[in-house]
């Protein structure tokens, strides 16, 4: 992930030429390289999901059917045809939405994935800004305290964060938090009593129950929410506050940041106003980087809070041998993942002057 | 780094020859190198945590035989779901098998599976990358734009769509995990290999006509090595958790194989009357994967003193 934010900060170096035409051709390569990636990421499930396995036919058709139903299912597939000719069509279907029928729900993957995919968002999102509204003054004080105990803490807390396996550290945090001391409430999304009260309109249901009025639901939602949002957290916060710190550094060691104190300026001015102004930008690529990030990570907590996410639908797909779901929502969290990383670099783009 | 004289004088025998000002063989001169690195490494408190987890694993992976009273493999129904004791010092699982041998014998697993993965990753990784970064040109741009595909994938997820396509099982999920850790080693022996490219002695090797292939294998992957390294230790706590993971939802060794991952996952349902049961094990991968964290903190900052702040 790393390299990855200071290869793009390298690529959003200071430009030359007139400033229209260095925005339209940063965009330009921006949107070949998505594209490219995009049919990258396709190609690769296509790969997967017609190639890989012996016979995909058998995998649809199961090895009892009579040769002509298979022939039927073979020809139906389009695996007669040469491989370029079934990824054009793969590709044709996919930019149309239409992802196949998962053989595990009946429904169109598409569809399923629509009803899934709000909860790993809200998930995802909280997550996000607990780390940020944590991670970004932990990483200040640190910095500003270099080598002192806010650092090592920071530091410390860091190196915990990377090294604990996140779905650990959700059942342990489900035994103390929700076994042990019933502070909060327990797997999935609402008690079960809850379910089904409050129409689904965004499918994020802190959002839909605030929309009714419905406060008893929404803090049932909140207390389903808070732990494992918490512990995804944990990684964002790691991450940040770590990067956060190190930008700090840097900045802090600049002539200006000396000037600024030379001439009485405040200590918090000085680091607000001053240096973490320049911090900013570089952040905007790290929160990015982490949303997109605990958007897919979110697979593992998912499974140990019962979170009816896409993550679950991706692993329960799995087990069911429902190559058209896995590979759907693959496609789905890769199309997020990269868009996430896309969007990041535009905003970086517009934020910085330098980089117009 | 450097090493006051005195000391230098007042030591003889392996010491004196390690610390000689000017070495009289290219051998003592490469031992010296290590040994200075070394003495650089050994002052940094937190590397050499890192460092003696890590030796720990190995060792216990190697003497697994000596340490353990069973292969921790076979039920022993009549001994299930005890808590710690002098027996059984984990307490045993829901089989009856002890859990302190299953942790035993499952750090071979992990090494087995870190091993694997870098054995696949590093030559991957070293021959994309100085080949971009040697030949340059078309070359460098289709492997590069390959690299960023790969770079940009969702790792978990895409890992778990090969598993799917492949099936379960330990090699699979070291395949799948290999596929997805390749790329940022090429670009970083990409990186290398710019520099290395323009170099003196490249020209030289190149005036005696050697081949693009003998430069590359011979003169410019041995420099990119030491980077590569580093790397690949700042990513084995990375890829011992990705395994575990696979391991967690069943996609990753099976049992009865005492991976710690699938330990996790098979101990799941004792959780609230035993918690001990997936609670050891995920100890386990944290504090190895805590010390691949510190061990490759430590190492980049003796071998890249930059970076250290």
């Amino acid at each position: 992930m790393a390299e990855a934010a200071s290869a793009r900060q390298q690529a959003a170096g200071p430009s030359v030429s007139s400033a229209p035409l260095s925005t339209l051709k940063a965009f330009a390569g921006l949107l070949s390289s998505l594209l490219l990636t995009f049919i990258g990421l396709t190609a690769i499930t296509f790969v997967i999901g017609r190639v890989m396995p012996a016979d995909p036919v058998l995998a649809v058709v199961g090895d009892r059917a009579p040769q002509e139903v298979y022939d039927q299912v073979y020809q139906a597939m389009g695996l007669d045809r040469p491989l370029y000719d079934q990824y054009w069509r793969y590709l044709t279907q996919l930019v149309q939405g239409d992802l196949g029928t998962s053989i595990m729900t009946a429904r169109p993957v598409m569809d399923d994935i629509l009803r899934f995919f709000p909860a790993t968002l809200e998930l995802a999102t909280i997550a996000t800004l607990l780390g940020i509204f944590l991670g970004i003054p932990m990483g200040v004080l640190a910095a500003v305290h270099h080598g002192r105990w806010p650092d090592h803490f920071v530091r410390i807390f860091g190196l915990l964060g990377y090294s604990v396996p996140v779905f650990w550290l959700g059942m342990v945090g489900l035994l103390i938090f929700y076994a042990n001391l019933g502070w909060v409430a327990g797997p999935g999304r609402l008690d079960v009593f809850y379910d089904d009260i409050v129409p689904s309109v965004t499918g994020v249901i802190l959002i839909d129950a605030a929309l009714e009025g419905e406060w008893e639901i929404f803090w049932n939602a909140v207390s389903h929410l808070i732990l494992p949002a918490a512990i995804l957290g944990t990684f964002a916060l790691a991450y940040i506050a770590r990067m956060t710190r190190s930008f700090m550094l840097d900045q802090l060691n600049q002539e200006y940041v000396l000037t600024a104190r030379v001439k009485g300026m405040s200590e918090r001015r000085v680091i607000w106003r001053h240096a973490f102004r320049n911090v900013q930008v570089q952040l905007i690529t790290i929160i990015g980087l982490t949303y997109a990030s605990l958007l897919e990570g979110s697979v593992l907590t998912e499974t140990v809070f019962s979170w009816p996410g896409i993550g679950q639908y991706i692993t329960r797909s799995l087990f069911n041998a429902d190559m058209n779901a896995v590979l759907g929502g693959t496609i789905v969290v890769g199309v997020c993942f990269v868009g996430i990383n896309l969007f990041s670099d535009l905003l970086y783009k517009l934020v910085d002057p330098r980089a117009r | 780094m450097s090493v006051p004289r005195a000391v230098v004088e007042k030591s003889k025998g392996l010491r004196a020859w390690l610390l000689q000002d000017v070495p009289d063989s290219i051998t003592q001169a490469r031992v010296q190198r290590f040994y200075l690195a070394w003495l650089t490494f050994r002052r940094n408190p937190i590397a050499m945590t890192g460092f003696l987890i890590i030796a720990s694993l190995v060792v216990m992976a190697a003497f697994a035989p000596l340490l353990t009273a069973t292969s921790g493999l076979e039920p022993q129904l009549e001994d299930r779901l005890q808590s710690a004791s002098a027996e059984h010092w984990f307490g045993t699982d829901g089989l009856g098998r002890d859990i302190y041998d299953r942790i035993v014998w499952g750090s071979r697993i992990t090494l087995y599976i870190v091993g694997l993965v870098g054995i696949i990753v590093v030559p991957v990784g070293l021959v994309v990358g100085t080949l971009a970064g040697y030949v340059g040109g078309a070359v460098d741009t289709v492997l590069m734009r390959i690299t960023d595909i790969f770079l940009a994938f969702p790792r978990l997820i895409l890992a778990l769509a090969l598993v799917a396509a492949l099936g379960p099982g330990l090699e699979n999920a070291v395949l799948a995990i290999a596929l997805t850790t390749w790329s940022p080693y090429a670009r970083i022996a990409r990186a290398e290999a710019l520099t290395i490219r323009n170099s003196e002695f490249i020209m030289a090797a190149k005036v005696q006509g050697a081949s693009t292939g003998g430069i590359l294998f011979r003169h410019v992957m041995p420099l990119c090595i030491s980077s590569v390294i580093v790397r690949l230790t700042l990513d084995m706590a990375g890829i011992i958790l990705t395994a575990a993971g696979l391991g967690f939802l069943g996609l990753g060794a099976q049992p009865p194989t005492p991976e710690w991952g699938a330990m996790i996952s098979t101990g799941r349902q004792y959780l609230l009357d035993q918690w001990w049961i997936p609670t050891v094990p995920g100890i386990a991968i944290f504090v190895v994967s805590l010390g691949f964290n510190l061990l490759g903190d430590g190492l980049r900052d003796v071998l890249d003193p930059k970076s250290a702040e």
